[in-house]
């Protein structure tokens, strides 16, 4: 057998396994995306805080402790602020320990916002924590973390 | 034009903090999903979403694509002064689609 182009990529016969290995490699690993992981999420989070420091408190998620979809989640977020033009949230950004992509949602409030609470849907593709970090406008950030199950995770594939 | 939903209120007091919900048609497919034959479908989501009160933001969102299909959003604002909220989405392809409400404060 001749392979032609393909034995001048490839100069040697072992090269020509190795490198259908590899391929074959990546074809099984496929169907797995990349993935959001408790450390990629921390790196988000700190990509925002910057060298401030952030504490847990104030920041409240309100999401079901268990979900059968994870398609369509309910998710309200609240942050203990009284929104006066000197004291109110600048921020508030949504991270997920488990989805293909740590970051879910950045919200920008103000001090004409009133109330610092923000509701949305998410998607989750499986059980995981879900975090929501809060800039306020003394330049201090909060955190606040809610654990949820999920029966079905968010349709990956169709 | 995705049909959208808006809720907010008619009339409200000056000062009053008033809820705003919106709801708009959207896939939002995250681009991690394949389709029969294998190939990813591609990332096709609403990024952004603003709010605006008079011309003045209020409100803006940088979505992902780890928000449910039709995102839905709801927020509070302070009623000032009558006149008009718009809603603005924008699409990753670029396109944008605006709604309005009225709002009389007495």
């Amino acid at each position: 057998m001749c392979y032609g182009a393909m034995h001048r990529a490839c100069c040697t016969r072992r090269r020509f396994i190795l490198l259908s290995a590899l391929g074959m490699g990546s074809l099984l690993a496929l169907p797995r995306p990349a993935r959001a992981t408790p450390d990629t999420a921390a790196a988000a989070m700190q990509a925002i805080v910057g060298d401030a420091a952030s504490r847990v408190g104030k920041v409240t998620l309100d999401l079901p402790p268990i979900a059968e979809n994870g398609n369509s989640v309910p998710l309200t977020v609240s942050v203990q602020s009284p929104m006066t033009p000197t004291e109110h949230v600048r921020s508030v950004h949504i991270f997920s320990e488990e989805n293909p992509l740590p970051t879910v949602a950045h919200f920008y409030l103000g001090p004409r916002a009133g109330k610092a609470q923000v509701s949305t849907r998410i998607r989750l593709f499986k059980s995981q924590r879900i975090i929501a970090l809060a800039a306020l406008s003394d330049g201090s950030f909060w955190s606040g973390s809610a654990e949820i199950l999920i029966t079905l995770g968010a349709c990956l594939e169709e | 034009m995705a049909k959208a939903l808006i809720r907010v209120p008619a009339e409200a007091k000056q000062g009053e903090t008033i809820e705003i919900k919106t709801l708009i048609s959207h896939p939002m497919e995250p681009g991690v999903r394949r389709d029969n034959m294998g190939q990813i479908i591609p990332r096709h989501i609403l990024n952004r979403f603003v709010c605006r009160y008079n011309g003045e933001e209020v409100f803006r969102a940088d979505l992902f694509p780890g928000i449910a299909a039709n995102p839905f959003l709801s927020f509070f604002t302070v009623a000032t002064d009558s006149g008009e909220l718009e809603f603005q989405w924008t699409d990753d392809d670029g396109t944008t689609q605006t709604e309005t409400a009225k709002i009389t404060v007495a």
